[in-house]
């Protein structure tokens, strides 16, 4: 079985470290992605940018609309990801607005993604 | 890190919003700095015992605002005060306490602190002593080490501040929309003066000042939070990021400049590009550009250029010049000539540059541009004037240092012929 972690923490605290508490944590985590990585369990690993640099596309209005700032409502569920490569943000609005035409409702939050491993899963993995 | 780091994030987290709120509830920036003082106290106390609460800035709202009105109360009772005056709002705080903390007037709560260090009366350096006392938090003695002074001399500046702010009157009726848009560029123009305050430190102050444009960074990011929309903050947030990530790569190992086109840009900071280029994505889709933006723009040119050799100077030039229309000033021409001269060569630069020499006779890189450009056209004797006025002109050692690097080497070639 696949796992996905999703990590929650206050925003204000964590962007309030110094570099060098930063890296205490990153090295100290890298700990524990290298033992999970030899024993093949490990997946993608991203560390996303500030909410700041978030957009919103509300893909439950026709034509959808896009929003500055992060997914800000409570009444909906995290239901999955999707991780892209793209030139910028228009590029990764187009992509997100054939993903909401396939399935409209809800909302996608775009956010550029700051520190990024793919990890050693095979491609049949959780299979 | 042990719990009492994880207290400290926490409070220096809650700090802006907390303190906008107790200065809301108390109208009085002393009365507001006891308060929350006093909660952090408080939290340092309870939370290792209790853990920490699930809203740490309510929570120091909550404690913050009780602990004063005890406060208040018991010098009412002491000796009679005006205090009609200092809790006039405080009846229905309590009720709408929580809503306030997600409500859409909240973050003017937040503007306001930050727009009262920005009190025209005050000079540049009180108002960002100011800001680094009351909204980062930070000791006086952690300000007078950033601004290279005395404890008491800063203690003095910023109790001066605090006097000439409360004198001032602070307003308290909600803005409107004009008068938010004056505000937030007010509060804009504090942080980048705040960030510059960092980032014009030299070699061997720079390790020490540093400190100030995280601080800046900071700031921007909240109030991007706050007004996620604005695309001028956006542009100026990005600014900064692009700016503070060349840090590592400014200086050599004995402080002395090293030009952009010097730097190893490994050394840049890839995450804070990453985070300006996205937030200049999101500036451009606003199609409101202003000075913050198009000061991003052109950093993100550099950032985006993997060697100085590939960068796009053109596009940097045309930059200049819409810069130039939004934000005229003889500086801004001064480095579209330096642009025009990648493209055009030294000549046409200079024919830029010569008629800002009335304007910029007193300014630093005036001269250093100049000093350049006439030294690639082979003008050595006008160079040599040039760069010799310059280190008159110079404010860092690191600067001064840069341009005797030219001095010394035309020197050189005159002893070889």
């Amino acid at each position: 079985m696949l796992y996905a972690i999703l990590c929650y923490h206050s925003e204000a605290v964590v962007g309030g470290w110094s570099k060098a508490q930063d890296d205490a944590v990153m090295e100290k985590l890298d700990v524990v992605h290298q033992k999970l990585a030899a024993e093949g369990r490990l997946g993608p690993v991203a560390r996303l940018l500030p909410t700041s640099a978030a957009t919103t596309l509300r893909k439950d209005s026709d034509p959808p609309l896009v929003l500055d700032g992060p997914f800000a409502e409570t009444k909906e569920q995290l239901l999955g990801f999707y991780i892209v490569d793209c030139d910028d943000l228009d590029q990764a609005l187009e992509i997100a607005r054939d993903l909401g035409r396939a399935n409209p409702g809800g909302a996608y939050e775009l956010r550029p993604i700051g520190v990024f491993h793919t990890g050693v899963l095979p491609a049949d993995a959780g299979q | 890190m042990s719990d009492l780091a994880w207290i400290d994030g926490a409070l220096a987290a809650a700090r802006p919003q907390a303190m906008a709120a107790l200065l809301r509830y108390f109208r009085d920036l002393d009365i507001a700095e006891e308060a929350f003082q006093e909660a952090s106290l408080r939290a340092l106390r309870n939370w290792p015992e209790k853990g920490p609460p699930r809203d740490p800035t309510a929570w120091l709202i909550f404690v913050g605002r009780n602990a004063a009105l005890d406060g208040v109360r018991r010098k009412a009772r002491e000796a009679p005060l005006p205090q009609e005056v200092l809790i006039s709002d405080l009846e229905d705080a309590e009720a709408d306490l929580v809503e306030r903390l997600d409500g859409a007037d909240y973050r003017d709560d937040v503007l306001r602190l930050l727009f009262i260090c920005c009190h025209p009366d005050l000079p540049a350096t009180q108002q960002i002593a100011l800001a680094l006392r009351i909204v980062c938090g930070l000791s006086v003695a952690e300000i007078a080490r950033a601004f290279l002074v005395g404890e008491s001399a800063m203690e003095q500046r910023i109790t001066r501040a605090k006097a000439k702010v409360a004198k001032a009157g602070t307003p308290f009726e909600t803005p409107g929309a004009v008068e938010r848009a004056e505000r937030l560029a007010g509060v804009a123009a504090m942080i980048y003066l705040l960030f510059n305050e960092g980032y014009s430190a030299s070699g061997g102050e720079a390790p020490l000042r540093s400190g100030l444009c995280d601080e800046a960074i900071r700031l921007g990011r909240l109030l991007l939070r706050l007004f996620p929309a604005e695309a001028e903050i956006m542009g100026l947030t990005a600014l900064m990021l692009l700016q503070h990530a060349r840090a590592q790569a400014r200086f050599d190992a004995d402080g002395a400049i090293i030009l952009m086109e010097d730097q190893d840009r490994t050394h840049w900071n890839g995450r804070m590009i990453a985070e300006g280029l996205a937030l200049i994505d999101k500036a451009i889709r606003h199609r409101q550009p202003g000075p913050y933006q198009i000061q991003a723009a052109i950093a993100a040119l550099h950032a985006r250029s993997p060697r100085a050799e590939d960068t796009d100077w053109p596009q940097i030039a045309g930059l200049y010049q819409a810069l130039e229309h939004h934000m005229p000033s003889p500086v801004v021409t001064l480095n579209r000539a330096v642009a025009v001269s990648k493209i055009e060569g030294p000549a046409a630069a200079l024919d830029l540059i010569e008629p800002l020499a009335g304007r910029l006779d007193a300014y630093f890189h005036f001269h250093g541009v100049r000093g350049a450009m006439l030294l690639k056209l082979e003008r050595k004797a006008e160079a040599r004037e040039a760069f010799d006025r310059a280190i008159a002109l110079a404010r860092t050692p690191a600067e001064a240092a840069h341009i005797r690097q030219h001095i010394d080497r035309l020197q050189a070639e005159a002893g070889q012929t």
